[in-house]
C-alpha cells in the first residue's frame, strides 16, 4: 500500500526527537493551534483518498501567514518535512501526512479579504471554500468559474495546489486561467508575491508553475482570483443513446461544429442507472449512454446553440433529446450527475475513482478497452466522463472486505491509467498525482523529465522538505516500481493508434 | 485528422549544438523568424537557428488542439486553423511574415483578446523542449486537462528562451465566433476606461477594448443575438473589423514612435502613471503604450507604485535593462530556476535580464 512511506523511495529525513520539535512549535503556536495527541490528530490522517492513512508528528493550525512562516522556518531549521493541507477533500492523497512531518493545515486562514466588483477580483485566504467566493459576489452579478464537484467543501488554496477544474472548465478554464496573483511562503518562511494584479508580470510565469504544484514548491497564503459576470441565460439538454460509440461521436461532432458548451458530461449505463436510483433525475434507464449538455450566453444565443447541439445529436443517432424546460429540471439533470459518486456507494461496498484524460477521438476505443480490462480483472467499472474535455472518471467497484479486491482494484486502476497514456493522454486530468499515482508518473515521464521536475523543486526547496513522497517520484522509486511498466517508445498497447 | 506535414526533424542536430555549447560554456542566441529581435535585451552569442525545425505535426479540429514544430510560421498555422473555422484565442501580434510559433510562445505576447479569452500561456497544452544540456524533455501533452507533473510547458511561455529551446508546442485552439462587429465611440480615455469596466461587469460579448488617444474602439464577438443587442446598445460609429489588425499587430499609427516606447501593464482600475505621453491603451485599459524619455528607473518605480510593471518595448540602448527589475529574492529564484534547466547558462543568457 502506498500509505507506507519508505525512506529509500520517498526521501530520508534525520530522526528528530519529537519533544524538541513540539517545544519549538509550541512557542509560535499557542494553545489549540498545535495538535499533537494521536486522538486529536486522527481527523488529519487522510484526505479524500481515505484508503491511505498516516499520522504526522504534529498538526499546525496557524492563524495567519506570519504563524505559517514561523512554522516553516522551524521545520527548515530542524529538517522536518511539511505537508500543507486545505479542506482535505483531495482525491489523490496529496495531503496524506508523511511520518514525522508537520501537517500545516491552513483552514484558519479562511477570510475573504477584499472584493472589488469594478475590477472583478477577490482577494482571499487559502482556507476560503470555493463556493463561498461565488456566494459572496453573487449580488454583484459575478461568480468564480472553476467549480469542482466538491466545491461546497474544498478550499481555494487546495484548488490552486491541484489546478482544480470542474464541470464548466471546457468554457471557463481551470484554476490557472482564473487567478491573477498569489502570496506564497518559501520553505525558508520568506514571502513571495507571484503574478500581479495586472494581466501579466515580469520574469518567468511562476504563477502558472505554482498552480498545480501540489504543495511541493511553496505554501500559498493568499490568492487573488478573477471573477466573471454570471451568464444571462443557461439552457441544458439531456440526450440518450443506445450505443456508447454514438455518444462519443456526438461529442466530437459538437466540438467540431464550433460549439463550446459550458458543460458536456457523459455517463454510461451502469453510472446512469445508479445515479437515477439515487437522485431521480429522470434519466432514461434503457439508454446505454447519456450526455448532459449545457450552453450559456446572451438571451437567444444559448437557446440557438442548444438547438444546434440537439440537431447534431439526432444526426449521430440519439434515441431521445430532452430540453430541460425550466430551472428545476436543469437542476435535476445536474443533481444526477453530481450525485454519481455517492450513488456508486449504494450499489457497491467501495469504489475507486480514476482520473485520466484522453484525446476525445480515442473515446470509443478506450471505453471498449476498459470494458475488456473490467472483465479481465473481474471488477465492474462505471464510467462518468467530462466528455467535453476528455477527462474520464471510471469508477471501479470493489469490496475492501473481500480478500485481494483492493489490490485488484488498484491494479485495474493502474492499467486504465497506462491505457490513457498509451493513447496520448495523461494519468490525471484534475485530481492530481498526489500519493496515489506516484508510480504511474514513471510511465508518463522519462528519467530526464523527472530529473527536471526534481531540479525545479530544488530551486524552491533545496532540502526537499515540502510534501516529500508526492507528485514527483524519486528515480529510486521508478527503478523499483517502474520496472513493470514500459516507457514511451515501447508502448503497452501497440494495437492502439499512435500520433 | 486534417493531414500532417513531415519535414525532416532536426531536433537531434539542435541538441548536439547545445551539448557542444554547454561543454565549452559558449552561449547561444536562439533565433526563429527574427521578427522579435528588438524585444528584450540583446544577446551577444552564436545564433541557434530553429526556423528549419518546422511543420504542423497534427491538427484535429474536433480535439481543439494543434501541434506544431517551433519553426512553423505563425501565418501557416493561422491559415490551417482558419480553413476549419478555428483560431488562436490569444491573438498574438504578427510582427512579420517570418514570425514562428516558437517565437510567439517564447515571447509570450498576447493580443487584444487577452482580457477576454486569455494569454499565450493559457493556451499552451504541452511543449517539447531542449534543455541546456541538449536533452529532449516533453511536458504536458495534447489534452486540456492534465495535472501530471509541474506545468513546465506553461513556464516556457514568455521565458524568452532562457529555460529551454522550444522544439514543439501543442496549443489549444478556439472556434471562431458566429458573429463579430466593431464600433468606435467618442469617449476620452478616463471615461472610456470606466465605461469598459461597467461593460465587463455584465455578460457581454466584448472581445476588444482599445483607446487610440481620442476614441474608444470596441470589438464584439459571439452569438448573433448577443452581438446584435450590444451593438445596438452601444451606438457609435460602426467600423470595419480590419481596424483590429493594426491593434493586434502593433502597427497602429499611434504606436509609431522615435522616442522610446513603453509597455505598461496595469491593474484594471489603477490610475495611469504620469511618466510619459499615453499613445494608446489596449486590454480594456490594462495595457498602456507610452512614449517617455524619462529614466527607466522612474518609469518602473511609478508603474510598481500602482501595482503594475513596465517594459521598455522599443528603443532600448544596448546593454540596458528593459523589463521591470525583480526583487532580490525573486531574481535569485529566477537564477536558480534557470540553473535547474540550463546549468551551463548557454540558452539566451541576458536576453531577459542581465543577471539571468
Amino acid at each position: 500500500m502506498l500509505d507506507r512511506f519508505e525512506a529509500k523511495l520517498d526521501g530520508a529525513f534525520g530522526l528528530l526527537d519529537r519533544e524538541t520539535l513540539l517545544a519549538r512549535l509550541r512557542a509560535v503556536l499557542p494553545g489549540e493551534r498545535l495538535i499533537a495527541t494521536t486522538e486529536a490528530m486522527r481527523p488529519y490522517e487522510s484526505d479524500g483518498l481515505a484508503a491511505y492513512r498516516s499520522l504526522p508528528a504534529a498538526v499546525a493550525l496557524p492563524a495567519d501567514a506570519d504563524e505559517a512562516a514561523a512554522v516553516l522556518q522551524i521545520c527548515r531549521e530542524l529538517g522536518v518535512p511539511v505537508v500543507a493541507r486545505g479542506a482535505g477533500t483531495g482525491l489523490s492523497g496529496g495531503a496524506l501526512p508523511f511520518p514525522g512531518s508537520v501537517l500545516l493545515a491552513l483552514g484558519k486562514l479562511n477570510r475573504i479579504l477584499e472584493i472589488d466588483p469594478v475590477a472583478r477580483t477577490a482577494r482571499v485566504q487559502p482556507g476560503v471554500r470555493n463556493l463561498a467566493i461565488s456566494e459572496a459576489v453573487k449580488h454583484h452579478g459575478l461568480f468564480y468559474a472553476p467549480d469542482p464537484s466538491s466545491q461546497l467543501a474544498c478550499s481555494i488554496g487546495g484548488n490552486v495546489a491541484e489546478n482544480a477544474g470542474g464541470v464548466h472548465c471546457l468554457k471557463y478554464g481551470l484554476t490557472v486561467h482564473n487567478i491573477l496573483k498569489l502570496e506564497a511562503l518559501t520553505i525558508e518562511g520568506e514571502r513571495l508575491t507571484i503574478g500581479s494584479d495586472a494581466l501579466d508580470a515580469p520574469g518567468f510565469d511562476l504563477m502558472a508553475l505554482l498552480t498545480g504544484s501540489e504543495g511541493l514548491l511553496a505554501v500559498v497564503t493568499e490568492i487573488t482570483v478573477r471573477l466573471l459576470p454570471l451568464p444571462a441565460d443557461i439552457q441544458a439538454l439531456l440526450v440518450a443513446f443506445s450505443d456508447v460509440r454514438q455518444a462519443g461521436q456526438a461529442v466530437a461532432d459538437i466540438i467540431a461544429a464550433g460549439i463550446t458548451p459550458a458543460g458536456l458530461e457523459m455517463m454510461d449505463e451502469l453510472a446512469l442507472t445508479a445515479a437515477e436510483q439515487f437522485a431521480h433525475a429522470g434519466y432514461p434507464l434503457d439508454a446505454k449512454a447519456i450526455l448532459i449538455c449545457e450552453c450559456d450566453g446572451a438571451a437567444g444565443d444559448a437557446e440557438a446553440e442548444l438547438a444546434h447541439v440537439a440537431e447534431i445529436c439526432r444526426a449521430a443517432g440519439a434515441s431521445e433529446v430532452r430540453h430541460a424546460k425550466d430551472e428545476a429540471e436543469r437542476a435535476r439533470l445536474w443533481a444526477g450527475r453530481k450525485g454519481a459518486f455517492p450513488a456508486m456507494g449504494r450499489i457497491a461496498a467501495d469504489y475507486y475513482c480514476i482520473d485520466g484524460t484522453i484525446p476525445r477521438r480515442q473515446l470509443p476505443q478506450v471505453l471498449a478497452k476498459i470494458a475488456e480490462l473490467s472483465s479481465e480483472f473481474g471488477l465492474a467499472v462505471a464510467n462518468v466522463f467530462h466528455a467535453g474535455d476528455g477527462n474520464l472518471h471510471p469508477l471501479i467497484l470493489y469490496d475492501a472486505a473481500a480478500p485481494g479486491e483492493l489490490d485488484r482494484a488498484e491494479a485495474l486502476g493502474g492499467a486504465i491509467l497506462e491505457l490513457c497514456v498509451a493513447v496520448g493522454g495523461t494519468i490525471t486530468g484534475e485530481h492530481g498525482v498526489g500519493r496515489e499515482k506516484i508510480n504511474q508518473m514513471c510511465v508518463q515521464f522519462t528519467t530526464a523529465e523527472l530529473e527536471a521536475f526534481a531540479a525545479i523543486k530544488a530551486a524552491f526547496d533545496p532540502q526537499g522538505l515540502l510534501n516529500p513522497g508526492k507528485a514527483v517520484p524519486t528515480l529510486a522509486r521508478c527503478a523499483e516500481f517502474g520496472a513493470m511498466h514500459v516507457h514511451r517508445g515501447e508502448v503497452a498497447h501497440p494495437e492502439l493508434p499512435r500520433f | 485528422m486534417a493531414g500532417s506535414d513531415s519535414p525532416p526533424p532536426c531536433g537531434e542536430e539542435l541538441g548536439e549544438r547545445i551539448r557542444r555549447a554547454a561543454a565549452t560554456k559558449a552561449p547561444l542566441r536562439i533565433v526563429g523568424g527574427g521578427t522579435k529581435a528588438f524585444y528584450g535585451r540583446q544577446v551577444d552569442a552564436e545564433p541557434l537557428n530553429v526556423a528549419g525545425h518546422c511543420g504542423v505535426v497534427s491538427y484535429d479540429p474536433s480535439e481543439l488542439v494543434v501541434v506544431a514544430r517551433a519553426g512553423t510560421p505563425l501565418a501557416e498555422i493561422e491559415a490551417r486553423l482558419g480553413e476549419c473555422g478555428q483560431r488562436l484565442a490569444f491573438e498574438p501580434p504578427r510582427l512579420g511574415e517570418a514570425s514562428t510559433i516558437g517565437g510567439v510562445v517564447a515571447a509570450g505576447l498576447s493580443g487584444p483578446r487577452r482580457p477576454f479569452s486569455g494569454a499565450v500561456r493559457d493556451c499552451v497544452l504541452g511543449a517539447t523542449i531542449l534543455d541546456g544540456r541538449g536533452q529532449v524533455l516533453r511536458f504536458g501533452g495534447q489534452v486540456f486537462k492534465n495535472v501530471a507533473g509541474f506545468d513546465a510547458f506553461r513556464l516556457m511561455a514568455g521565458a524568452m528562451g532562457c529555460l529551454g529551446v522550444v522544439l514543439e508546442v501543442s496549443l489549444r485552439v478556439t472556434p471562431a465566433p458566429r458573429r463579430e462587429a466593431a464600433v468606435a465611440l467618442e469617449l476620452a480615455s478616463d471615461v472610456a476606461r470606466t465605461r469598459v469596466c461597467a461593460l465587463m461587469a455584465r455578460p457581454t460579448p466584448l472581445s476588444g477594448a482599445f483607446h487610440d488617444g481620442e476614441r474608444l474602439h470596441l470589438r464584439l464577438s459571439g452569438g448573433e443575438a448577443g452581438v446584435t443587442a450590444l451593438a445596438a446598445e452601444l451606438g457609435g460609429e460602426e467600423e470595419p473589423l480590419g481596424y483590429w489588425d493594426a491593434v493586434r499587430d502593433l502597427t497602429h499609427p499611434t504606436l509609431a514612435s522615435h522616442e522610446p516606447l513603453w509597455r505598461v501593464s496595469l491593474p484594471q482600475t489603477a490610475p495611469i502613471p504620469p511618466v510619459g505621453d499615453v499613445a494608446a491603451w489596449d486590454w480594456a485599459g490594462s495595457l498602456v503604450w507610452m512614449r517617455s524619455n524619462l529614466a527607466a528607473e522612474s518609469v518602473w518605480q511609478s508603474a510598481a507604485g500602482v501595482g503594475g510593471h513596465a517594459t521598455l518595448f522599443r528603443g532600448a540602448k544596448a546593454g540596458e535593462e528593459v523589463f521591470q527589475p525583480l526583487a532580490p529574492a525573486m531574481l535569485a529564484l529566477h537564477q536558480r530556476l534557470k540553473a535547474a534547466l540550463d546549468p551551463a547558462g548557454v540558452l539566451n543568457p541576458g536576453r531577459m535580464y542581465g543577471a539571468l
